[in-house]
């Protein structure tokens, strides 16, 4: 394996670790933030729940894979 | 001391204390099996390494603006923390093995006294790349918090304080002791890091996004309740969930 592969091995897990599916639905959730934060409606309880959502999804995920 | 700095400390705190006892097994692995001098030069070697890291991004962190910082600080610690409490959860529900130091230092010895000697600069090679690797990727993790938690708290200074702390005290623990540090409660701390880094994700992220906390930094103890009961609920869950998959097994057995 080449050392550039190795690198972006290395930071990729590092960040996104076991399911990128996290990682790609934390950055929809932020994006609905800022849409909603855009509008005259509260903005702030979207993200937990988006949190709660993500988190349930991905032990799914990982409980599936076992 | 602040909400949020009183979570800073505490966050930097625990974080490092995780990432050094599993870096102090790796050291004491490699310095029984292949001996002090080229475990000491490789803890040496990757702590030089870290401090580089800190000099160099330290300070262009704080060079960004605030709001930019917080989002993109957000939106990483949320992902990071998200892995860290998804580990934590699958750990105490059952499904994942709980970590354990005793093994790890055993398999370590046995993989550094099978390999072969090879001396370089006057030290044995293998110990030293061991004990380098071990701490400078444990090292980082930490690295990575502390400027991150810092800068987006406007800290770096009282982020380091805490990680300092732990650092020390794991050191201290682990030179009187000379054995990996089985006995501390790894598990539950790795689910308040992943609480912890969760919690300053979410916080900072919606701020990022342009969004308002009600009650400003005093909404911070609110996500840290939702993360926490949210969490204990789904370990609950999943745990129920395992019972009953266990017993139906057992009854088709």
């Amino acid at each position: 394996m080449s050392r550039l592969r190795r690198f972006g091995r290395f930071w990729w897990e590092f960040v996104i670790g076991d399911d990128w599916l996290v990682a790609a639905l934390v950055a929809v959730a932020i994006g609905a933030t800022a849409a909603l934060a855009a509008t005259s409606i509260a903005a702030w309880w979207l993200l937990p729940l988006a949190v709660l959502l993500v988190l349930w999804l991905s032990l799914r995920r990982a409980i599936r894979s076992a | 001391m602040s909400t949020g700095n009183t979570f800073l400390v505490l966050s930097a705190f625990l974080a490092s204390a995780v990432e050094m006892v599993e870096a102090l097994t790796i050291v004491l692995a490699a310095g029984l099996a292949r001996g002090w001098r080229s475990a000491l030069a490789g803890l040496g070697a990757a702590t030089l390494a870290l401090a580089v890291v800190v000099a160099a991004l330290g300070p262009a962190l704080t060079a960004i603006p605030l709001d930019a910082l917080r989002l993109a600080v957000g939106a990483l610690l949320l992902v990071f923390g998200l892995q860290w409490l998804r580990k934590a959860i699958l750990r105490a529900s059952g499904y994942k093995s709980l970590h354990d130091e005793d093994a790890i230092f055993s398999r370590e010895i046995a993989e550094a006294r099978d390999a072969a000697h090879v001396e370089r600069a006057g030290v044995d090679w293998y110990g030293f790349t061991l004990a380098f690797k071990g701490v400078l990727l444990e090292g980082l993790e930490v690295v990575f918090i502390v400027l991150t938690f810092g800068s987006a708290q406007g800290s770096i200074p009282l982020a380091a304080a805490g990680a300092g702390g732990a650092v020390v005290l794991v050191a201290g623990v682990g030179v009187a002791v000379r054995a990996p540090l089985a006995r501390v409660p790894e598990n539950a701390m790795k689910f308040a890091v992943g609480v912890m880094l969760t919690t300053f994700g979410i916080f900072w992220s919606t701020e990022g996004a342009g969004a308002n906390w009600p009650g400003s930094d005093a909404s911070l103890l609110g996500v840290l309740g939702f993360v926490v009961l949210s969490s204990i609920l789904l370990v609950r869950l999943l745990r129920r969930e395992r019972r009953t998959r266990l017993r139906t097994a057992e009854v088709r057995a």
